[in-house]
Order: structure tokens, then sequence, then C-alpha cells
């Protein structure tokens, strides 16, 4: 390998740091990871501060104050290559739901004294602050994927997260379609693919996780569950989970009536 | 090869165990999850016996029969494909780096496999599958090897389902083609099988197992199994030049009907069992000290899948459905002589909204007669 290892840094945002853990849980690449790379800012794992520019940066997590719409500009700023990791940093995570209501209204309910809550009215992905190179989907995201992704910025390559469907994960994986055999709604025909199909794996409907795939046809879908029996507001929210916020899904949980249905 | 001979239920027994006698792995239907999968099996108590399934667009569900047949239902979601042209495929790994770089190829399958119960639509689709994969100046060494080392058992169908058209494409339901041995199951009277030897090592399996000759009766029963099943086809696939309708409708309105429903998902591509096209990842190691490249199942439905430098040529979901659909129909023929559909019927069952390719067919198909018929008229 080349002389001088690329400095990594892995930043955190709203989140609830279950992408990191997934870095930290590569027990049997971790070190050939550090070998590779060295990781040079890594709150979760060690203590070094922040310090001078890093070659990669990992960032878990959303924003939702206005400290964090500054402090991201601070992060694009010293980063080469910045990748987003997991739902809430590619869409906003489950935290988005504030975008469809009052987050005053919350805040008063949750908090003693609310007046010291500085929050934004929405949470939002990463790239829609700053331009994000590569983001990588899932909540939480796949080891698998995290780990191949770091291998082919070392070899120059593209990673093979393909934006298809998770059908195509399942049928891969041999599993019975849920949806066809059993009636079972599933949004895995408008999910992007990464997890393996996890949740047709064990007799159970996709979640949308990865959130949508290239051109998702939700209104399509949307139609099959109801004729599987859903009414509109289990429409809305099975589209409304950690990737309420990303277009497709948001687009079709508002057609069925988002607002009125999350009390 | 002969008229066949009759075998009882422990014959067909003795058959499954003299094949994995001979060190082969012995799969075919078994029930699972509420479906009828292809998987190993030991015996034939594995078998689905007194199942049934029913199918129609985007809907299966196991049924009880009021039998106690074995082969009572038609296909399910699996189709041999699995176990011929693997979903992920290693094709090479490279050890160590730069000039001590070595390059190992993956070596062949050496599993020998039996099929139990492929249908006649599976038949002509291996057919398809070895003209594609198996023949010619590409040949596909895994899918070869694979292919060489499995031993078809086939079955005429006794049953239908919702999704079947083999009739109107001419591939069943009494199997023909390539097959070791043939089965026909006759519940009329005695529960037996008439069997019949396709090549050499049939031959020899059978005669070895123990049977009575076939009688002028067995084999009228035999007759009568398959005419019934193709008179409860589920569908048909319309008569006409269905290639050369779909090669002079290109820019038809019915692929953007269609495409507001297709959800691009790729589930029928994945059950076809003639649809062959793959990708390939590279899977390179975390310290640069090797590489492999992994070939998995791909599907025209996808955008990578027609990537060029600068985007994907099949950007909308219309032209990726008429990918699809004029491929299986219509330039399957130019490319390989032969229809890249055996009329299974997996792709309208498996679809999750039920888009049924031969109703696509027959709204293009209606639609220019009533064009012709409004300028005959005028
Ligand atoms: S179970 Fe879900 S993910 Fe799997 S093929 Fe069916 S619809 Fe797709
Ligand atoms: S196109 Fe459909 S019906 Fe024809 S062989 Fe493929 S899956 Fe079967
Ligand atoms: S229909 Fe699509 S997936 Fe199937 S063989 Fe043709 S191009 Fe490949
Ligand atoms: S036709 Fe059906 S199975 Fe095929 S891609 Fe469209 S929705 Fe999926």
């Amino acid at each position: 390998m080349s002389a001088k290892k690329p400095r990594l840094a892995v930043w955190k945002f709203a989140s609830c740091d279950g992408c990191q853990l997934s870095l930290l849980d590569c027990e049997d690449e971790l070190l050939a990871i550090a070998e590779a790379i060295d990781i040079a800012y890594f709150p979760e794992a060690m203590r070094a501060g922040v310090r001078g520019a890093y070659d990669v940066s990992l960032v878990e997590g959303s924003v939702t104050t206005p400290h964090d719409a500054q402090r991201i500009q601070d992060v694009r700023r010293r980063s080469k290559i910045l990748i987003t990791i997991g739902a809430c940093a590619t869409a906003g995570g489950i935290q988005a739901l504030r975008n469809f209501r009052d987050v005053r209204e919350f805040a008063s309910i949750v908090y003693a004294h609310p007046a010291y809550i500085d929050t934004l009215a929405t949470s939002t992905a990463i790239a829609d602050h700053v331009k994000v190179d590569f983001e990588l989907r899932g909540c939480p995201i796949s080891k698998a994927q995290l780990v191949d992704v770091v291998a082919s910025l070392l070899a120059g390559r593209k990673p093979a997260t393909p934006a298809h469907s998770t059908c195509i994960e399942c049928k891969i994986a041999g599993n019975v379609c849920v949806m066809v055999a059993h009636g079972t709604p599933c949004l895995g025909p408008v999910t992007h693919a990464g997890c393996g199909a996890l949740c047709p794996s064990y007799d159970r409907g996709c979640y949308g996780c990865y959130g949508p795939k290239e051109t998702p046809n939700a209104p399509s879908l949307s139609s099959r569950l109801a004729e599987l029996g859903m009414d509109a507001g289990a429409i809305a929210r099975v589209y409304s989970t950690f990737n309420s916020n990303a277009e497709a899904f948001r687009q079709e949980s508002e057609r069925h009536g988002a607002q009125n249905d999350q009390d | 090869m002969n008229d066949g001979v009759i075998l009882s239920c422990a014959d067909l027994n003795a058959l499954i165990e003299s094949l994995r006698a001979e060190g082969r792995r012995t799969i075919g239907p078994v029930a699972r999850d509420g479906v009828i999968v292809y998987d190993d099996l030991e015996s034939i108590d594995d078998l689905p016996a007194g199942m049934s399934d029913e199918a129609a667009p985007g809907h299966y569900r196991l049924a009880r029969r009021d039998d106690d047949a074995l082969f009572g239902y038609a296909v399910g979601p699996h189709s041999w494909k699995r176990f011929l042209h693997a979903p992920v495929q290693r094709l090479w790994r490279s050890e160590g780096e730069r000039a001590a770089a070595r390059v190992l190829a993956e070596p062949l399958s050496q599993e020998k496999t039996a099929f139990i119960a492929v249908r006649g639509c599976e038949l002509a689709a291996i057919a398809v599958q070895d003209r594609v994969l198996g023949e010619g100046e590409t040949v596909d060494r895994h899918y070869r090897a694979r292919r060489d080392n499995a031993f078809l058992v086939a079955v005429d169908c006794g049953t239908a389902n919702g999704g079947c058209f083999c009739v109107s494409m001419g591939t069943g339901p009494e199997a023909s083609g390539a097959y070791d041995i043939a089965l026909t199951e006759i519940l009329e009277g005695e529960h037996r099988f008439l069997a019949r030897a396709g090549s050499e090592a049939g031959q020899a399996l059978l005669r070895n197992l123990p049977q009575r000759a076939a009688t002028a009766e067995d084999i009228r029963a035999a007759r009568e199994v398959v005419a019934r099943t193709a008179q409860h086809m589920g569908r048909a696939m319309p008569v006409g030049n269905v290639r050369e309708l779909l090669a002079r409708n290109p820019d038809h309105p019915r692929w953007d009907d269609v495409a507001a429903r297709c959800l691009s998902c790729a589930n029928c591509t994945m059950v076809c069992p003639t649809c062959f096209c793959t990708s390939v990842d590279e899977a390179s190691a975390l310290d640069g000290s090797g590489t492999a490249r992994v070939r998995r199942w791909d599907s025209c439905f996808t955008m990578d899948f027609s990537y060029v430098h600068g985007g994907g040529v099949r950007s909308s979901v219309s032209a990726r459905y008429r990918q699809w659909m004029t491929h299986k129909l219509s330039s399957w023929f130019d490319q390989f002589g032969t229809s890249g559909c055996v009329g299974c019927g997996r792709c309208i069952v498996w679809c999750p909204v039920g888009i049924d390719i031969t109703e696509e067919v027959r709204a293009i198909q209606a639609s220019e007669r009533e064009t012709e018929a409004r300028h005959g008229n005028a």
C-alpha cells in the first residue's frame, strides 16, 4: 500500500449512534481498517480532538439545531471526501417526523422549560446543507456495505451499493415473497437494497429502512397495499418511519393525509 | 425411447434412493413458508403430498387436494435456474500484490445433482438457457458444469395453476425434451407412475428399479392426465404473431400505461426461468492484499443495467418494461432463434402488483385491431 494512510474522521449529528456502532461492530475487519487508514477523529471510540483536515469524513446524524447547521459547514471545509451514513444523515431520520408538525408544541409537552431548547423546525439530511460525495443508506447501515465503501475508497473503485429494489436481494436469497404468498404488506419494491432483505427473510414485510430506491413508484405500491386491506392512515404510517422525509416517501405519506393521522 | 414401465409410490422412492446412492444431491418440490419451493429432499415423504397451489396475478396460496397426489400442483417461485445459473457466483479471485499477484479462477462445481419433478415448461426453459449460456462460442463454464452434473427427472403436469399458459407456448403440460426419466402421475385407480427413459443414464437407472410393464390401460390413463391438464390452463398467450406485433409497436401508449403500474422491482426477471442477466462486482480486501470478481443476478429493470457514461439509457420505466417484454417475446427470436418465454406464469404470479404479460400483449393487439377496424370501415 502507499506510504501515507488516509486520515479519517467520524462525526456525529442528531442520531442514535447506531451507525457509528456498526463501525465498531466490524470486529473482524476493524484491525484491517486501522491498518489501512488513520482514524484521526472518532469521539465514540477515542479521545483525540478536532485537528486540521481529513481525507475522509463519515457523517452520522441529521441537522436539527442552528449550531449543527453551522458545524456541518466546518466539517465540509475540513473534509476532502464527505460520506454520510445512515437514514438520519441521508434523509433526516425518524426525528424528521417533526417536519410534519409544530416542533414548539412537541417541546412544550416534553420539556419542563422549553424556552431553553434551541432547535430548528425541521430535521434535514446533510445533503440539504453541504455537498455530499457519497450517501450510504440504512437504519442502521449495513456493516458489510460500510466495509465495502472503505475498501472501495482505498482501491479507487466504485462501491457495490446498488440502488435497485430490496426485492432483488430477496429473490437472490431465495425467500418466499410475503406479499404475494401471505398478503403481508411489504415496502421492498420501493426500497433501496442493502440489508439483504432481512425482514422478508424472517417472514415480515420490509419497513423501508434504506429509504426509496432509484425510480420508486410508491403510488402503485400504495394501491396494492390498499387492496391488501390497509386504509389511508395505515398507508401514510408505513412511509412515515426512518425515511419519512425522503422525497418519494414524504410525498406518498402526505398524499394519504400524514398530518391528520399521527396522533 | 420406449412405452415405459409402471412404478408404485414405493418404487418411486427407490428411484430417489438410487439417485442418492450414486452420490447425487436430490432436489425437488418441498412445501415451505406457505409455498412450494425447490429444496433438498431425501425421500418421497418430503414431497408436498395432497397439496395444490392457487395462483393468480400477484397472488399465490397453498391449498389441500382431496387426494394424495405427490405432484398435484404447478410451479412455485423457484425455478431450476437457481441450481444451474447460480444467483451469486464468484468468478475469480487474486492473491498477492503487484508483481506477485496471482489470479485464481473459481473452481467449477463438482456437485452431482438430481432434479426431481422438472415440468414441461421448465425443460423448455433449461433448453433456452442451454442455448444462451451452455453452448456456442461463449460458454459459461459454471453453467455448463452444473448442467452436466444434473440428472433430470421430469413429470407431466397433472394440474395447472392460474398462472400457467404452456399450451399456448407449446411447452407443456407434457414433459418433452432433454430429460433422463419422465413420469406421469396416475391417480385413477391404484396410485402409480408411468415412467419412461429419455437418456441412456435414465434407462440404466430405470432398469434396476422394481417395476412392472405398462399396459395399454396405463398408457391411456396417462394420456388422459395430460389432456385434462391442457384443458385447464390458467391463461393463454394471444394467438397471432406476437413477435412482429411488439417489434412494430415501440411507441405504443400501452408502455406508459403499464409503467404507471410497474414498480421496476425486477421480481419478474428474477423468477423467470430463462432470464439470464447478471452484473459483476469487485470485492477487494481492505489491505489491498487481494480482490475478487463476483457475479450476481441482475435485471433490465435496474438503472445500472443500461448505464453508459453519463447515465442509464433506459431511464423511464416504460422503456424498461418494454425491454423486458419485447426481449422475452420478440427480440429473443432474433438473438437465439426461440421465444424467451415458455409460459410458466411466474412473472405474472410473483409480480407484487400482478402485471400480466399476456394481458399486456392482448391490450396492444386489441388496440391495433380497433385501429384496423376503424380504417376498414372508413
Ligand atoms: S417479500 Fe417484499 S422484498 Fe421480498 S420480493 Fe416480496 S415484495 Fe419484494
Ligand atoms: S416471461 Fe413469464 S411466463 Fe414467460 S417464461 Fe418468463 S416468467 Fe415464465
Ligand atoms: S428480459 Fe431483461 S433480465 Fe431478462 S434476459 Fe432479457 S434483458 Fe435480461
Ligand atoms: S412487471 Fe411486476 S414484477 Fe416486473 S418489475 Fe414491474 S412490478 Fe416488478
